[in-house]
């Protein structure tokens, strides 16, 4: 299928086909459906009425799980592209394709999150308009516009999938649009790679920098200035684990040929990035004088042990042969790949963040609702766009060369 | 010795009607209910009078004058009737000897009976030698009297804790009536002058059971020192509100805002003032006529805290009036918390399910 | 195995220099802003205060705020018991070993502004006289001020369908100055120039010793703040609800980082250079691989 149009593409992709409205299909529109309606409610009588967020927590599950935790699942792209273009590992080519669709869904959907979660959202567009304005001071800023562009690089990565779709489909009219843009696209495609791996740096290291500023509200076990780069590094290994874990999924979900040997070849990288995270963690907390923390009896102690453990488990299964070789293995791993970077997140955030006695926070159904409809969507599209267009590799790859 | 009696000032003759009604708001007042008011005037009619030595000092006879001076009904009379009054020097028609001699024979006669009345402040530095009269040290006559008395009332703020004559800097050591009989149980009834209610009230009571009032620590009956004048202030709203007069004569002033700003006392006075009229005559008190209150009744407060200056707010209101600095963490909804925590499960459920069936299927392909 | 031992050394090894590198950025890579000349602000005195409210009124009046109405003891009472979407100042009662402390809230105006610092394109802006303003049109109400403001001041419209920021301005609408301020009968607020009111608060804490705790809230704290506390000998002002926050300005670390990283946007621009060329360098010889 990879002709002199689409050079960059060494491994052959085809969509999938099937039945669209499966029973699991039908189950996510509904979880859509309930989302609308709490939308509703946060749209006509504000964000009180719909989330349990106070000026207290003016943060809250949005912010926390579909912006942070969200854009940094949809990291895999990243990843992977670090892996690809920066480290010259072209083996890995197959995994790309669908790390950028889903990284370009995570992003999309953190931007409606956003969007929905901001009071004053007819005015969004004022931030990457109003240039003159912009604070160089505000991290949230970086991240906003960050996010923004990398939202649409992101789109761009993945529109040779699109291109190609319509070049194999029957409108003739599309075909015509595939055939002139699709060399273009692919003579810009350094630069938007490029682009597409200098904006995740920025802003994923941002959302750290994020939480620095509030310094005197934030548990001392997270509070560091260290934050931008254990966010970036927690970025990258939790887009592996998303890699690791949407590849093993969709090869079972739509019983396709599993690339398990591929996948399991990066566990020594993965490893190092996740020792790397834990191990200058508990560094600068003992270099802060803040290890003692870790043992009282508070629920910040139990995360971060939490996070500690879920980050080193799977860094020790990935450096043994024996969790590699299978799929399972592999599988668990990258779960709890997935388990400990968004624990992170979620607790430098929400859990490590204390703005003082008077307010509590825990997510209100509302919230629940519309994050769970999000997500509910995100995997809607995902299925959709695998069907329909050629995103997974057509034959099964090789693990080595 | 009959001249000594007393000569009743105006005409006398109240009506049972009137004489009933000031019974009552006396016992009101004293906190006793309508029934004891029934058994004063039983008893006062039935002639039951007690003997009462009025002892003046260091003091202005204010207290007097304005117990004389109600008039609707004249309950300055109505004490009077009550009472046998065998010793006051300013209604008296007797004098000099005549009269040191009737306080003498009324000492013998009602000894451990007799109310004794102390107005005015008694001065006891230089051995108390600067208010004497018939050659006798007022400290003296006060100590012989009480020492016989059955009850003492110091009435005014000046019998109560020094008054006027107490004031800064105080050249005759003027002290108040509980400070010269340490031990005694003085019933203090300060005020510049005091609301002559608060001391029918007390009279009457002693008169009818023989007990006094409920006292607070520095003597003063709770019925009426018990609260001060700022949790009963009718401009207390304005208070509340925040609505000040910021000079006489402004518009706030006119409009009868709160006096705070121009040096009301209230806040830190104990008195009934604004529950009880004086003279029965409505308002006719300080802040009622639009002048801050200046805590005639609060040693340490009166005469001695300049006019117009402003006073800490002693007690608070009801605590729930103000939020506190300090507050404790709402509890997280249960409902959310076991439906976050039930999405979570399914989540790591189906996470967990899947990690199974994967290696199930694996298991399966290995065996050919 | 495809990624040598050497690689995972290698990215090791440059995360490690990486780590050392950022943590050994300077906070001084930001100037830190210093008390504005004109800075107003005011000293609010808590051995003084009477708790009567006169300038949660005044202010909600001045400022064409709605009552924050719940019921209590069976009425209900225009009562908040905290700065909210209605209101921007608020009196509250500290009570210890039966002494109490009333302290009044209100925006700092702090030198070194977190909300000023958090606000993505200045909807918060240190004004005149360092007054610390909120622009609606320039808002879109991601609430980052909240977060950053270590004294929690900046409240936000939660019941409204098309909220905003409700935060002390100082009254700058106001020609006489802040509402509270005028009617306090008590003298319990001042409005002034910082640096006069601060000299005042040092005179009464050296006039009476014993009345005063020994130190002015907001001459150094949080990097210094336009609105000066005292407080009764007896009380400290964390009990107070005033943070203990150093004398370090709130943001420097986040901003110093932050400009240090990206001062001039040089960084991010070699680094795009630097990944331009490796991606194109690489992807020609994964497409020559491939052709061969």
């Amino acid at each position: 299928m990879s002709g002199p149009v689409f050079p960059v593409l060494r491994h052959p992709t085809a969509p999938l086909g099937g039945r669209i409205l499966t029973p699991f299909f039908k189950f996510l529109v509904a979880l859509v459906l309930v989302a609308c309606g709490a939308l509703a409610v946060r749209f006509l009588q504000g964000l009180g009425a719909a989330t349990a967020m106070s000026d207290g927590y003016g943060f809250g599950l949005w912010i926390a799980f579909d912006v942070v935790v969200g854009t940094a699942v949809g990291c895999g792209g990243y990843s992977m592209a670090i892996l690809v273009y920066v480290a010259n590992k072209g083996q890995y080519h197959p995994l790309v394709r669908p790390a950028m669709l889903t990284g370009a869904l995570g992003y999309t959907f953190a931007g409606a999150s956003i969007f929905i979660d901001i009071g004053r959202y007819w005015s969004i567009w004022k931030i990457p308009l109003f240039a003159p304005s912009w604070n160089g001071s505000s991290a949230l800023l970086e991240v906003a516009l960050c996010v923004m562009a990398y939202i649409i690089v992101l789109w761009f990565e993945f529109s040779p999938a699109v291109l190609e779709g319509w070049r194999n489909g029957r409108n003739a009219f599309l075909r015509g649009v595939a055939e002139s843009w699709a060399p273009r696209l692919d003579k810009a495609m350094p630069w938007i790679i490029a682009l597409g791996l200098l904006l995740p740096t920025m802003h994923q290291s941002s959302l750290g920098t994020v939480m620095l500023l509030p310094a005197s509200k934030v548990h001392g076990l997270w509070l560091t200035s260290f934050l931008p780069l254990l966010f970036l590094v927690n970025a990258v290994f939790l887009g592996y684990g998303a890699v690791i874990a949407e590849a093993t999924i969709s090869a079972f979900g739509f019983k396709r040929p599993r690339e398990t040997a591929l996948l399991a070849s990066m566990g020594p990288w993965i490893a190092a990035l996740l020792l790397l995270f834990t191990g200058l963690r508990i560094v600068d907390i003992l270099v802060r004088g803040k290890f003692g923390l870790a043992f009282l009896p508070t629920r910040f102690a139990f995360f971060f042990w939490l996070e500690t453990v879920l980050a080193v488990a799977p860094a020790l299964m990935l450096l043994g042969a024996r969790a590699r070789a299978s799929t399972a293995g592999l599988f668990r791993a990258g779960l709890l790949i997935l388990a400990a970077g968004i624990l992170y997140r979620f607790d430098t955030y929400l859990v490590a963040y204390d703005p003082g006695p008077a307010w509590t926070y825990f997510p209100s159904l509302g919230e629940m609702a519309i994050s769970l409809g999000l997500v509910a969507g995100e995997i809607m599209i995902y299925v959709y766009a695998v069907k329909k267009f050629p995103v997974l590799s057509a034959a099964p790859a090789a693990a080595s060369r | 010795m009959d001249c000594t009696k007393l000569v009743p000032v105006g005409a006398t003759g109240v009506s049972r009607r009137d004489f009933l009604k000031v019974c009552t708001a006396a016992a009101a007042a004293v906190g006793l209910p309508a029934s004891a008011a029934e058994k004063m005037a039983e008893d006062v009619a039935a002639g039951k009078k007690p003997s009462v030595i009025w002892l003046h000092f260091q003091e202005c006879t204010g207290c007097t004058e304005s117990l004389l001076r109600t008039t609707h009904p004249d309950v300055g009379e109505l004490i009077l009737d009550l009472v046998s009054l065998d010793y006051h020097e300013t209604l008296f028609a007797a004098a000099g000897h005549q009269i040191e001699e009737a306080l003498e024979q009324a000492m013998k006669q009602g000894a451990g009976k007799y109310i004794l009345v102390v107005e005015g402040a008694v001065p006891l530095k230089d051995g108390g030698i600067y208010c004497q009269i018939g050659g006798k040290n007022a400290v003296d006559i006060l100590k012989a009297c009480a020492d016989k008395a059955g009850a003492i009332i110091a009435i005014g703020s000046c019998a109560s804790w020094g008054g006027i004559p107490s004031a800064s800097p105080n050249p005759t050591g003027a002290s108040g009536t509980p400070e010269v009989l340490k031990g005694r149980t003085v019933v203090t009834l300060p005020g510049c002058p005091a609301n002559p209610y608060n001391l029918l009230g007390t009279a009457l009571q002693y008169v009818t059971f023989g007990t006094l009032p409920a006292l607070d620590d520095k003597g003063r009956p709770k019925f009426a020192y018990a609260r001060v004048i700022h949790d009963d202030c009718p401009r207390r709203t304005h208070f509340d509100a925040g609505r000040f007069a910021q000079k006489y004569g402004d518009e706030a002033h006119r409009n009868g805002f709160c006096l705070y700003k121009l040096g009301c006392k209230g806040p830190q006075t104990h008195a009934n003032c604004s529950l009880l009229s004086f003279g029965e005559v409505p308002g006719a008190w300080p802040i009622g006529v639009g002048h801050p209150c200046f805590g005639c009744t609060e040693k340490g407060i009166g005469f001695e805290i300049p006019l117009h200056a402003t006073v800490d707010i002693g007690g608070l209101g009801p605590p729930a009036t103000f939020p506190s600095v300090a507050r404790e963490k709402p509890a997280v909804n249960p409902v959310t918390a076991g439906v976050g925590g039930a999405v979570v499960g399914a989540v790591v459920g189906a996470a967990y399910m899947a990690t199974r069936k994967i290696g199930e299927a694996e298991e399966k392909e290995k065996q050919p | 195995m495809t990624v040598s031992r050497r690689t995972v050394l290698r990215v090791l090894g440059a995360g490690a220099a990486g780590a050392a590198a950022a943590g050994a950025l300077p906070a001084q890579a930001r100037v830190r802003p210093t008390l504005p000349p004109d800075a107003k602000g005011l000293l609010y005195d808590s051995t003084l205060c009477i708790g009567c409210r006169a300038c949660v009124t005044k202010c909600k009046e001045a400022n064409e705020l709605p009552p924050d109405a719940r019921p209590m003891m069976g009425a209900v009472y225009d009562a908040p018991a905290d700065l909210n979407a209605t209101t921007k100042t608020v009196i509250q009662l500290h009570q210890e070993g039966g002494k109490s402390a009333f302290m009044k809230r209100q925006c700092m105006q702090c030198v070194d502004p977190a909300c000023v610092t958090a606000c993505m394109i200045h909807a918060f802006q240190k004004g005149k006289e360092g007054v610390i303003t909120y622009e609606k049109s320039r808002c879109i109400g991601c609430r980052y001020c909240q977060i950053a403001c270590p004294f929690n001041v900046p409240k936000f419209e939660w019941a409204k369908a098309v909220p905003k920021i409700v935060k002390c301005e100082l009254c700058r609408h106001r020609k006489e100055g802040p509402a509270c301020s005028e009617v306090c009968p008590r003298g319990a607020v001042v409005y002034g120039k910082t640096a006069d009111l601060l000299a005042q608060a040092k005179r009464r804490i050296a006039a009476e010793p014993k009345r005063y705790f020994p130190k002015v809230y907001g001459e150094t704290d949080g990097g210094g703040t336009q609105c000066l506390y005292l407080a009764p000998a007896w009380v400290s002002f964390e009990k107070l609800g005033l943070p203990d926050l150093g004398a370090e300005g709130v943001p420097q670390k986040a901003v110093g980082l932050q400009h240090a990283l990206y001062q001039g946007m040089v960084a991010p621009a070699v680094l795009y250079a630097a990944l331009g060329f490796v991606v194109w360098r690489n992807r020609k010889s994964q497409q020559k691989e491939e052709h061969r």
